[in-house]
This record gives structure tokens, C-alpha cells and sequence, in this order.
């Protein structure tokens, strides 16, 4: 990790100085969505961002996210290298074919003669009383698709290190910010650096317990494992960063050390990324295991608006705690 | 038999050779699609392929009015696009058989040619799924400003897909170097185009502003002068537009699309090839010009005929790309 010098940012801050930092070194940047340049998108995650680039690179278009993802495949193609903004990732359904049936495919379907290096950002998560369509999160709709690459960073060290990864990638990535830490503040260095896909990060080691977790449950789980600490259960925090690629390795490594797994994501349980992550581990450290892995998602419901029926429906600390102290034979 | 005219449309720059020669290329893309329609029928063509015999004009008319890096995004019907755009019917063919020598190593198909060094994005098997490709090239051609134009090809069967009109708002908003080509063939897969959209077609465009023309799609010289003028108008920066062409399909939505009687009549169909077809009727546009003789337009069919037989036996002898291909490419 190159030195920090103490300089602190928060995730939303993280994610523009990455931005604006790709977009200084390469003029073919351009960020494209609805409300993102004087009004710096509805987080004002990108605030102050057109004043530096102008209209013609910070581009606010009509509510309209299939004609300006399909746009944007269309300029990937063509020589340029858009991040192309969704205000919140329910409106990713409306891209669905120009980022499934178009951007994921171009390269395969032209026998690798064309490439598609776009970026789509866009948010996840629920806990903002948004209701049904606006706090979903469906990254694992993207993971399912060969040619795209699905990144969900966790901290603003992350955020900033892979949005500048994803852009300068040559393939179509997206990536999903959870909207609840925009305002999380951790260290950043003001230098250049990347951070590679498919390399995970251990955000605590632990020795009893590995919890995989990802975007939003990453400090779910850190509280959990403050909790088992206290319990007496030492618990190893990892964070895929990338769910596909993913580092299937250090993942089973864990396990295997640990023997005992939980994997928190804040999309659906069923089909979900929580499943992939569980076979993988079952599949890959079996004979290490001393219970099956326990997958933790949201609850198999709308996004429901009242507070405490919303609450319910994701993991907590306290239910991820208590599930590990269940899987360590403690509860 | 109804000849075609140029009236006042006919480009100075244009000579005998180029009237020849979009000639040439219409009764390529002619006998091409009867080859595949023949491997299709013998079992040598793997899937299906849907022919563009009929609207050859609409094409070669269109692309000869396009530099080489102009762009273009093709259809499932994509053919004709991809050989006007300059595209070797070898390697084609191959594509067609799935050979390793084809346009996309053999991994895309009938439906999806793409070739950058002619500029094609590529035939897209979404119907209107490449209006925002062709938008979004003429987007990078405006930014970049090399002059670049983009056609994006699309029947009347994408009219009722919502993207088309979501990039179109963007291009008038934008006043992006992009042709949207509307080949009315007046089916919609196997229904008639009555059922599918209300309106005017040209009411389209109107509502966003967009200029827009339409043209007799079996008259070469007529689709050729006016795609001729409004990729230079986009060329000089003056928007796009939005170019009608009225044509024909004569064979059915696919090569196994054989009993057609539920949806169009014989009577139709043979109209359209006595009386509209675009070679005939540019055959006897160039004899009635004393531009060419019977004779030299024979030996123009028989030099096309013989080299897309040749195509057709080296693609057919080609081989299959090794297994280990199917895991390359998925990323760049």
C-alpha cells in the first residue's frame, strides 16, 4: 500500500479524485448520466467535477439510460472511454441489453476484432427509506454475464484505486457503490496508484471464523467481529473487491484455516452472489470445513419503505454475529 | 417495367465506372445470399441466416455515398450491409460456416460480422439494439473530429423499439454525424407492418425535429443521391437525419421461412421482382444511359459468379477454429 501520509477522504470523495485523476491523464475520459455535472449527481459524489472539465466531458443527458448506455458502447468502441453514471442501480434493469447483449459480447461476437473499455457506476444497497425501486442491489445480475467485470469497493481506499483499475480496463466493468458511504471517511494517498481485479483484501485476520463480505457488509462484518471478539471468537474479514474476477484463492486459503465460513452480500440470497462464494468455498476447502457455509443476503422481498421492515430485511451486525457464534458451536 | 430515373439527383462526381460498379456490387450481394440459401438448403450452413435479395440498392446505394472509415451498424439482415461496406465474401462465407478464416474467427455468425477495418460495428441480432452504437460512434466522430459519419441500419421492424427514439433525441440534441437508415420492407418477421407501428413513419423523425427524406429503395442511383447528401450534410456538422427507404424482401424472414402464404401472397411477391427489382431495373437504367450493353453486364454477372463460387468452395474447405478458441476473447 503506497503511503498515506494521514490524508483522509470519504468514499465519495475517493471515487471523484479517481475520476478526475483518469480524466487529467487521458483526454478520452468522459463521465456521461443524468445530473451529473452542475448538479455533480443527486450524492454530489462528483460535485465540482464539471468546473474542472466543462459540459463537453462532464455530460448531463435526458432520463434516458438505455439511449445514453447504448451511446456509450457505441463510443467505447470508437476510440473513446466513458464512465457511464446510474443514479441508482434499480435503473440498471432499463441498460440491460446494451450492457448484457451489447457491451458484454462485442468483443467475443467479433472474434475479439472490437473492444467495449466502458465503465458503468452505479449504487446498491438499501437502509435510505427509498423503497422498492431505488435500494436494490443487483450486481450479481452482471456477475452472471461472461465479458464483464463486477467491482464492489468497500473502503475509499478501494474506491479510488479500482474506479482508476476499471478505467483504465479495456473491457466493459461495473462498478457498484453502496449509497449509504458516500460519507465514510478512511485514508487515501493523493498519489497515483492502482488497485488490481481479482485480488482480494483481508480486512481483519482472524483465526476462527472467515466472513466474506462484500460492499455494504464489509462493516457489518467488522462490527460482527468486534462483537465475536469480545465472545472470545476470532474472526478473518475478507473482501473479495471483485466479484468477478474473483480470487477464489485467498478465499479458500481462509477457509481452510479457519474451517468455519460466512458470506454476507447485501443482494438476494437465493441465486445470489452469497451462493457462488459458498460453492466456491465448499468445492475448494471441503475436507477443512467444520460446518456448511453459511450465506447471509437480503431477505427474498421487495425493499420494503417502513424503517423497521427495511432493517429486517438485511444483514445486521447483530445477525451476523449471532450466526457465527451459532456456526463456531458458541451460541 | 418501371425503369429508374435520377431526375435532377445525379452526382457529377459519379461516372460510368461507379455506375458499373454499384452494378457489381448489387448482383454480389444478390448471388451471395442465393449461395447461402443453397448451403442452407444442402445442410452446410450450421443456424439460420436471413437474406437481403430484393433491397441490394438500399445498401450499395447507401455505402457508396460513405468513405471507408465511415461507420455503419448492420441487422440480422445484415448481408447486404457488410459487402457494401466492403466486406470479402470469403471471409464472410466462412463466418457463414463457422470457420476460424470468418470475419469473428467463426464466433459470431450470419448475425453479427463486424469488421473494423471497413467500419462495421457490426450486425446486431437485437432488432434496434444498434441505434445507440451507431449514435455513440457518431458521438466519438463529432468529439474526435475526424469527419467521421455513422449509418445505422435498422427495418421497420426496430420502429417500435424505444432505444431508436432515445438515441435519436440524443443525436438532433447533440447534432451528431449519424444517418438513421430505415429499410421498409413491410414485414416485421412474419407480420405485416399494418400491425405494427400507428402513425407516419416520417412523423418520427418530425417530432424530434430531424431532418428526414424518403426514397424508392429499388432505385440505386436515387438511394445513392440522397444518402450522398445527408452524410455530407452530417459530415459538415449540420445533425443527422433520418433517410426512409422503401423496399422489398423477397425471400422470408429467414432461409426457413418457406410457406409465406399467411402473411403475403405470391402475386405480391412476384410483383415486386417483375417489376421493382433493383438490378434489373438498373440494368436497363445503364442500357437506356448507353452506359453498358447486355453483353458487358453479362460478363459483369459472370465475373461475380465465378468468384463467389470460389469463395464459397475456399470458405467450405476452411477449417473449424481449434476448441481451445472458446474461452479467447471474452476479454480484450
Amino acid at each position: 500500500m503506497p503511503e498515506t501520509k494521514d490524508r483522509e477522504l470519504t468514499f465519495g470523495e475517493a471515487v471523484k479524485e479517481a475520476i478526475a485523476e483518469e480524466m487529467r491523464r487521458d483526454s478520452r475520459v468522459f463521465v456521461i448520466g443524468e445530473d451529473v455535472a452542475e448538479a455533480g449527481t443527486p450524492f454530489k459524489v462528483l460535485s465540482g467535477l464539471v468546473e474542472e472539465f466543462g459540459t463537453e466531458r462532464v455530460i448531463d443527458t435526458p432520463i434516458s439510460e438505455p439511449g445514453f448506455t447504448g451511446l456509450a458502447v457505441g463510443a467505447a468502441m470508437t476510440g473513446l472511454r466513458p464512465i457511464v453514471d446510474i443514479m441508482f442501480g434499480d435503473f440498471v434493469t432499463l441498460t440491460m441489453d446494451q450492457m448484457v447483449n451489447q457491451a458484454a459480447k462485442i468483443h467475443y461476437m467479433s472474434g475479439g476484432r472490437w473492444k467495449v473499455p466502458m465503465v458503468m457506476r452505479t449504487t446498491l444497497g438499501a437502509g435510505r427509506r427509498s423503497a422498492a425501486q431505488h435500494s436494490q442491489s443487483l450486481h450479481a445480475w452482471f456477475s452472471h454475464i461472461p465479458g464483464l467485470k463486477v467491482v464492489l469497493p468497500s473502503t475509499s481506499y478501494d474506491a479510488k484505486g479500482l474506479m482508476k483499475t476499471a478505467i483504465r480496463d479495456e473491457n466493459p466493468v461495473v462498478i457498484f457503490e453502496d449509497k449509504m458511504m458516500y460519507k465514510l471517511k478512511g485514508p487515501v494517498p493523493a498519489e497515483d496508484y492502482t488497485i488490481p481485479f481479482g485480488v482480494a483484501d483481508v480486512k481483519r485476520a482472524g483465526s476462527d471464523i472467515t466472513i466474506v463480505a462484500t460492499s455494504s457488509m464489509v462493516q457489518v462484518a467488522l462490527g460482527a467481529a468486534d462483537l465475536l471478539a469480545d465472545a472470545g471468537i476470532s474472526a478473518e474479514v475478507i473482501d473479495p473487491r471483485t466479484i468477478w474476477p474473483l480470487d477464489e484463492k485467498t478465499l479458500i486459503e481462509s477457509a481452510t484455516k479457519t474451517s468455519r465460513v460466512i458470506v454476507v452480500d447485501e443482494g438476494y440470497e437465493r441465486y445470489g452472489v452469497t451462493a457462488e462464494i459458498a460453492a466456491v468455498i465448499a468445492e475448494g476447502a471441503f475436507f477443512h470445513l467444520e460446518a456448511p457455509v453459511k450465506r447471509m443476503g437480503a431477505m427474498h422481498v421487495p425493499v420494503p419503505f417502513s424503517p423497521p421492515l427495511e432493517d429486517a430485511t438485511v444483514p445486521s451486525e447483530k445477525s451476523v454475529f449471532e450466526a457465527a457464534r451459532e456456526l463456531c458451536g458458541k451460541s | 417495367m418501371t425503369g429508374p430515373t435520377l431526375q435532377s439527383e445525379t452526382d457529377s462526381a459519379i461516372g460510368v465506372k461507379q455506375w458499373l460498379d454499384m452494378y457489381r456490387r448489387m448482383v454480389a450481394i444478390r448471388l451471395f445470399e442465393e449461395h447461402v440459401n443453397d448451403l442452407y438448403t444442402r445442410a452446410l450452413m450450421p443456424g439460420l441466416a436471413h437474406l437481403y435479395s430484393g433491397e441490394e440498392a438500399v445498401a450499395v446505394g447507401v455505402c457508396y455515398a460513405l468513405r471507408n472509415d465511415d461507420y455503419i451498424t448492420s441487422t440480422h439482415r445484415g448481408h447486404g450491409h457488410c459487402l457494401a461496406k466492403g466486406a470479402s465474401p470469403e471471409r464472410m462465407f466462412a463466418e457463414l460456416l463457422g470457420k476460424e478464416a470468418g470475419y469473428c474467427r467463426g464466433k459470431g455468425g450470419s448475425m453479427h460480422i463486424a469488421d473494423p477495418a471497413t467500419g462495421n460495428l457490426g450486425a446486431n441480432a437485437i432488432v434496434g439494439g444498434s441505434a445507440g452504437i451507431a449514435t455513440g460512434a457518431a458521438f466519438s466522430a463529432k468529439r474526435l473530429g475526424n469527419g467521421r459519419v455513422s449509418v445505422c441500419f435498422f427495418g421497420d421492424g426496430a420502429v417500435a423499439q424505444g432505444l431508436l427514439y432515445e438515441s435519436m433525441n440524443l443525436a438532433q440534441l447533440w447534432k451528431l454525424p449519424v444517418i438513421y437508415l430505415c429499410e421498409n420492407n413491410l414485414y416485421s418477421e412474419y407480420t405485416s407492418n399494418s400491425e405494427i407501428f400507428a402513425g407516419d413513419l416520417l412523423g418520427r423523425p418530425a417530432a424530434f425535429g430531424m431532418h428526414a427524406e424518403s426514397v424508392d429503395g429499388q432505385n440505386v442511383g436515387v438511394v445513392y443521391a440522397a444518402a450522398k447528401r445527408l452524410v455530407e450534410r452530417a459530415r459538415r456538422g449540420e445533425g443527422p437525419a433520418f433517410l426512409l427507404c422503401n423496399t422489398y424482401r423477397y425471400r422470408g424472414h429467414h432461409v426457413g421461412d418457406i410457406n409465406r402464404g399467411y402473411y403475403r401472397s405470391k402475386e405480391e411477391e412476384q410483383r415486386w421482382m417483375t417489376d421493382r427489382d433493383p438490378i434489373t431495373g438498373h440494368a436497363a437504367w445503364l442500357m437506356k444511359q448507353k452506359f453498358a450493353d447486355a453483353s458487358l453486364l453479362k460478363q459483369i454477372e459472370a465475373e461475380v459468379a465465378g468468384e463467389m463460387a470460389a469463395a464459397v468452395q475456399s470458405a467450405l474447405a476452411a477449417p473449424y477454429p481449434s476448441l481451445d478458441q472458446v474461452e479467447k476473447d471474452i476479454y480484450a
